[in-house]
């Protein structure tokens, strides 16, 4: 009887565990939300992660940007071949970088970068009571290192995406021009002109949210890690994993909203 | 006074504290003695509120902890850390004064360094470390800046977790004589958690010993050695055989 009823037995455990996680996940981003509206505020903090989250991740965003643009003109080319349009070329690829590969590459990429930093810097001021000092020191953790973070994030991931969508648009006209031997000015005409602000928009908004994402789960996983080295270690694997899902996931969730008809 | 009033506090299905009833007055150096894996540091951590106990209750001056205003309340206590809990990113300066540069106890920056720097002094650092961050230090060291942070806002209340774990016998008997001096001359409340005898009488008034989540015995340190309680007598000359089980 056991035998038979093990697997089941093992498959409502993981479906609890995984709907316990999810759980605690958005009670400690609600926290974090209430705790960015109530003082004290720490802007010396906010200053400085805005640097490290934003400025240090701008070569990373701004070439993948570059090289994405790039291979994202000679695949419409090649497709649009086959239909004799290589004339969408540089329209596709502004929209495709401004919608959709801009933020959701941005995103993953800073999330590789971030959230995998702040999971071990806070994992690791965990498992050297850093936190509880921070706490017998009349400073609340959550105002101290996840409100700034988490701000930071919102706040410099949409300002990365639109320098990213310049440059990836940049390497897709480097490559048009120099390869696929279109005319400059009427390749900047096209994407001028077949890009509408709400595609810029929307890209900006859902990089925000991933920003959102990727500090909170640095910070959730950070705040949780278990004792040691490993604990750090696994801390810092499962903020990558899960911002990575969790921004491919909300960003279909968004593209339905802000797309469907 | 601090009044722990039948303290339990499990996690999952090991019961860490099962009633623990202890008392400590105002001005005087109590010290909580027992083997690794006691409950030492779950006590301090449930008195300070970082840990929230199962049920019992805990006192400050005759007030529930955990009914009175947070800042306030943790303003009233240092707590020098094992491993120092020092922050990293910041400097020894900043690391001293971190209370003074924000929240209720904010003064200006140049003042709080003051200060940093005088706390400094008083654990026998000079001004040059002032600058250094804590990595660049060594254990004895950090210790001391431990000590001078836990120090920095004269709080009536004062952990020590463990203060002489990792040093030599030479640093730690600093350390014990800096704890005895400070606490004396701030006429502050001490609470010390350790296994190191030589702390143990170089801080003590009174001896506390937790054993399977309970007071055993407590009294003063003078009445320690003669107590005739069969686990205290086997852990302060710490004999293997005995009513405490050791695992070989």
């Amino acid at each position: 009887m056991n035998a038979l009823t093990a697997p089941f037995a093992a498959i409502g455990r993981g479906t609890m565990d995984t709907l316990a996680l999810i759980g605690r996940i958005a009670i400690y981003a609600i926290d974090a939300i209430s705790h960015m509206l109530r003082p004290p505020f720490y802007p010396r903090e906010f200053l400085h992660q805005l640097g490290l989250i934003g400025w240090l991740s701008l070569p990373v965003v701004g070439l993948t940007a570059l090289f994405t643009g790039g291979a994202l003109a000679l695949q419409i080319y090649a497709g649009g071949a086959r239909f004799n349009a290589e004339t969408v070329v540089p329209s596709i690829v502004a929209i495709g970088i401004v919608r959709e590969l801009g933020p959701v590459l941005g995103g993953l990429m800073v999330a590789g970068r971030v959230a995998a930093s702040i999971a071990a810097e806070i994992g690791t001021m965990k498992v050297t009571e850093q936190i509880d000092a921070l706490t017998t020191l009349s400073t609340h953790p959550m105002k101290y290192l996840t409100v700034p973070r988490v701000l930071a994030a919102v706040v410099t991931l949409p300002i990365l995406v639109a320098i990213g969508d310049a440059i990836g648009i940049m390497g897709g006209y480097l490559v048009g021009t120099l390869r696929l031997d279109f005319n400059s000015a009427a390749y900047m005409t096209n994407t001028i002109n077949f890009l509408e602000a709400g595609d810029v928009i929307s890209g900006l908004v859902k990089a925000s949210v991933f920003g959102f994402i990727v500090a909170t789960m640095g910070c959730y996983h950070g705040m949780n890690a278990g004792k040691g080295a490993q604990g750090v270690g696994r801390a810092t694997t499962s903020a990558v994993v899960s911002a990575s899902i969790l921004i491919l996931a909300s960003n279909y969730i968004l593209t339905e909203v802000f797309f469907s008809a | 006074m601090i009044e722990m009033q039948d303290i339990h506090k499990s996690f999952g299905p090991k019961d860490v504290l099962r009633g623990v009833n202890l008392t400590v007055a105002t001005g005087e150096s109590m010290v909580i003695i027992g083997g690794s894996g006691s409950g030492k540091s779950v006590t301090i951590k449930c008195i300070l509120g970082l840990i929230h106990p199962d049920s019992g209750r805990i006192l400050l001056d005759g007030k529930d902890v955990e009914e009175e205003e947070r800042d306030a309340f943790l303003a009233r206590f240092g707590m020098l850390f094992q491993g120092g809990a020092l922050f990293d990113s910041l400097p020894v300066w900043q690391n001293v004064a971190f209370r003074l540069l924000r929240g209720s106890l904010k003064r200006p920056k140049s003042e709080a360094r003051d200060v940093a720097i005088e706390k400094l002094r008083r654990v026998g650092l000079t001004s040059d470390v002032a600058d250094q961050f804590p990595a660049e230090l060594s254990g004895g060291m950090q210790k001391r800046v431990g000590l001078a942070r836990a120090i920095a806002a004269d709080p009536e209340v004062i952990f020590f977790d463990e203060p002489t774990t990792g040093l030599d016998p030479i640093m730690a008997g600093v350390i014990n004589d800096l704890i005895r001096e400070i606490v004396v001359e701030m006429g502050a409340t001490a609470i010390t958690i350790t296994h190191d005898m030589t702390s143990v009488r170089a801080i003590a008034d009174k001896v506390a010993m937790l054993h399977a989540g309970k007071i055993r015995w407590s009294g003063p340190v003078a009445d320690m050695d003669d107590c005739g309680d069969p686990y205290v007598d086997q852990f302060i000359n710490g004999r293997a055989e005995g009513p405490i089980e050791a695992v070989r």
